[in-house]
């Protein structure tokens, strides 16, 4: 028994659009809704990682809708597995191959082992065993949670990751109650980030940025190990908007905010694409209504429910550790005066220089300063208040 | 089969003193698992620490995963299975209810699974000792079911899991019912064949064109709904009523090979010749059952016993030709199942399910004892004898009773 992960495929990043590969390894053959951001991702998925790769599917609208007998859209070895279990399906699957090849009971080479989930399944029902999953260093897998914010296949009910306030079916606006929904998003690829050190690549994307999200799932099977990537897919039947809606959706909520984009590779958080402009202060982020008043499931909202809304964003960009990433902030002052902690610091103000700039405000900055955050960076923010025009 | 082989087999056998979990162990290393995950509940997970250690020491190639619970725990192994390595797994009472999804779709995806059960009562209130509802649970699923009575018993359960269980004409996982203290924790010699005599009994596994593997790139379980799930449904059905016959072909090289198993791989027969009449029961209550009808047989009571080894596939025609010549059977349930007719014990009603077609039928009445782990003792299968007995005698008694319950 070896400690180290077998071989992982190396896979260079994609770049452009334009450079993607050609073949498909997702056709048709899926009965998923027009305008389905959970279907694309599943293609971009099986396209940036290639033939050499293993899928595992839990219940949900991408087995349900996407993978039905004698009509299958996967053209790599594809297996369902039970709705909690992305991460025990996963690393079954790659414990399994590694016992082979290194018992000479199957050809020794690198295949790639992804298990999908949706936000209910991975994280509501299987979270514990995604966690499981990342802690075990020994084997390279890929968990690719698809996020459309609903369980989405069983008629749209509320999820661990359905927004603050949204209409599903088992959260309707009523008479008394006008917000049913009053749980705040589960924050997963963080918390996922945050609680698994030895994980070598977590990220966030969405289809809507395709050569992105390619990218991170080339860089999470590439990197050996267990990895998490999770992507935000609109979803027209349970956001309530037009299917030729939804890319722009997609787009919308990283401008927005309200979804950043970011990896964390061997423990150092970058963001990305749109994301990355707004935390280096070369772009505005768009005031969230403009987001939710595209979708019918926000169409029940008074002023006061965007500014709600619009004020949890604020605080996650101007509050957070690490914006949109770790959901807390440092209370300080911190005093580590020893070498290596010294050694530590400087590394980590120079590998996020390039999301951190100039800017005032950067959280790890703040580690050697006097503590709390830097206000300037919540002055600074010219978007005022959303709601009090209103 | 030949003397000369059977004695050669002799040979190749060491003795050693073990619990029923490390007997387990001792087969999953000579069936050369690949990979076993772990989770612990009393009474199994102790065969999970005499296999974690046969990996420590280097005596077991296998990648072995400590899961965060149950459900994971027999999933990572049913994916496992599904590339095509042999797995071992196992769980007790609620552990194995936690598992339950897993083993729903265990058999269904027709994947081989090994599970030890060490029977355990299902909580509420918790108890550690042996009740066989845990296992019973599956009985419906396809889960092919036996109980062992002993540590070389479980020694020898395992290995014809993997035979039977592997066969492509069965291909199903195998639960190997093992009581909880009675048998997972109590020593006894047992004898261990050497590694080339367990590879003449025991082929690769193969899963041939059902492996997961991008060579084969086939989908598993896609969403089939009632356009197919009947045609599904019935090429299980099909395969569950060759399993018989596969046992009977795996028993018979078993005696072969290691030289051990007795005439009948469904059940065994104890003193039954002649007998009027019998109990019958499965797992850890033969002992005192055996100890009680040897002392009855010595004050010339006509009495026998009969122990069930495989309750899936039940053998139902094999026990109707062997149970018909008695006048009365008392079944030993170590379960219950509340509202059931007669509400009687799950054993008790399968066995009167089995026999309902016989032309000639005997009574069968029912006791209900040993639950939560409480010793079954001789002189209460003395009680249970006379009983059944009296039944014989054509006597009126109750259909179902319980054994040993405090007033």
């Amino acid at each position: 028994m070896t400690m180290a992960p077998g071989r992982a495929l190396k896979l260079d990043p994609i770049k452009s659009i334009k450079k993607a590969p050609e073949e498909e390894y997702y056709q048709s053959g899926h009965r998923t809704c027009q305008g389905c951001l959970s279907a694309l991702p599943m293609r971009l998925m099986a396209k940036a990682a290639g033939p050499r790769t293993i899928v595992l599917g839990t219940t949900g609208c991408m087995y349900v809708a996407n993978t039905t007998y004698m009509s299958t859209p996967w053209v790599v070895p594809w297996m369902h597995t039970q709705l909690g279990a992305a991460g025990s399906a996963a690393l079954g699957t790659s414990a399994g191959l590694k016992a082979l090849m290194r018992k000479g009971k199957m050809k020794d080479e690198p295949i790639n082992v992804i298990a999908f989930c949706g936000d209910g399944g991975g994280a509501d029902m299987g979270l514990a065993a995604i966690s499981a999953a990342l802690t075990d260093v020994e084997y390279n897998l890929l968990i690719f949670l698809y996020d459309n914010e609903s369980y989405a296949n069983t008629d749209i009910q509320t999820s661990g990751q359905t927004p603050w306030g949204a209409v599903t079916t088992f959260s309707p606006p009523g008479k008394k109650h006008r917000i049913m929904q009053r749980r705040w998003k589960k924050n997963v690829p963080g918390m996922l980030a945050a609680g698994h050190p030895d994980t070598k690549y977590i990220a966030s994307g969405t289809p809507a940025i395709p050569v992105d999200m390619m990218d991170k799932v080339r860089a999470a099977l590439s990197a050996g190990g267990p990895t998490y990537v999770h992507v935000l897919d609109p979803c027209p039947k349970g956001w309530h908007y037009d299917p030729e809606h939804s890319t722009e959706l997609g787009k919308l909520a990283i401008e927005t905010g309200i979804y950043p984009l970011y990896e964390i590779k061997e423990g150092v958080c970058n963001y990305t694409g749109t994301t990355r402009q707004i935390a280096q202060g070369r772009r505005e982020r768009k005031p969230v209504r403009e987001y939710l008043e595209k979708q019918g499931r926000f169409a029940h909202f008074k002023n006061q429910d965007f500014a709600y809304f619009q004020k949890k964003i604020d605080e996650m960009w101007e509050q957070w550790i690490i914006p949109g990433v770790v959901a807390f902030s440092y209370g300080g002052p911190l005093n580590i005066t020893s070498e290596k902690a010294a050694i530590r610091n400087n590394n980590v103000e120079r590998d996020n220089a390039s999301w951190a700039g100039d800017r005032p405000g950067h959280a790890h900055e703040e580690l050697e300063g006097d503590g709390g955050l830097d206000h300037e960076w919540r002055d600074d923010n010219t978007l005022g208040d959303p709601s009090s025009g209103n | 089969m030949t003397m000369e082989k059977q004695a050669g087999s002799a040979d190749n056998q060491v003795e050693k003193l073990m619990t029923g979990t490390q007997a387990v162990a001792q087969a999953v290393r000579l069936a050369d698992v690949d990979v076993t995950s772990a989770y612990p509940i009393r009474p199994y997970d102790g065969v999970m620490q005499a296999v974690a250690k046969l990996i420590a020491d280097g005596d077991l190639d296998a990648e072995y995963i400590v899961a965060e619970g149950e459900h994971s725990q027999f999933e990572i192994c049913k994916h496992a299975s599904a590339v095509g390595s042999r797995v071992f797994v196992g769980s007790s009472g609620v552990g194995w209810m936690y598992a339950m999804e897993s083993n729903a779709v265990t058999p269904s995806l027709r994947l081989p699974v090994v599970a030890m059960i060490g029977n355990r009562a299902l909580d509420d209130p918790g108890a550690f000792g042996v009740e066989h509802n845990d296992a019973l649970c599956v009985r419906d699923l396809g889960w092919q079911l036996n109980w062992v009575e002993n540590a070389q018993e479980c020694f020898d359960a395992t290995l014809m899991a993997y035979r039977v269980g592997e066969d492509p004409r069965v291909s199903f996982p195998i639960g190997i019912g093992v009581d909880g203290a009675f048998i997972t924790h109590s020593q006894t010699i047992i004898k261990i064949p050497d590694q080339e005599l367990v590879d003449e009994f025991l082929p690769p596994y193969d899963l041939g064109n059902r492996l997961l593997h991008p060579d084969n790139p086939i989908s598993i379980a896609p969403q089939a709904n009632e356009d197919w799930v009947m045609e599904i449904r019935k090429q299980t059905d099909d395969a569950a009523h060759r399993v018989k016959d596969v046992i009977w072909e795996a028993h018979n090289d078993f005696k072969r090979i290691f030289g051990r198993g007795g005439d009948n791989p469904f059940f065994e027969e104890y003193m039954t010749e002649d007998a009027d009449y019998v109990l019958f029961g499965m797992g850890s209550l033969a002992l005192p059952t055996k100890v009680m009808v040897r002392r009855l047989r010595d004050r010339g009571e006509k009495v026998g016993f009969v122990r069930l080894k495989w309750f899936r596939p039940f053998p139902d025609e094999e026990l109707t030709e062997i149970l018909t010549r008695f006048k009365a059977i008392g079944v030993v349930d170590r379960d219950y199942s509340y509202g059931s007719p007669g509400q009687g014990g799950v054993v008790f009603n399968d066995l009167r399910a089995a026999l309902y077609n016989a032309e000639v039928r005997p009574k069968i009445i029912n006791f209900i004892g040993g639950l939560g782990g409480r010793e079954l003792t001789p002189e209460m299968m003395d009680d249970m004898a006379d009983t059944t007995r009296r039944a014989a005698a054509g006597e009126d008694v109750p259909m179902v009773r319980w054994i040993g319950v405090r007033e």
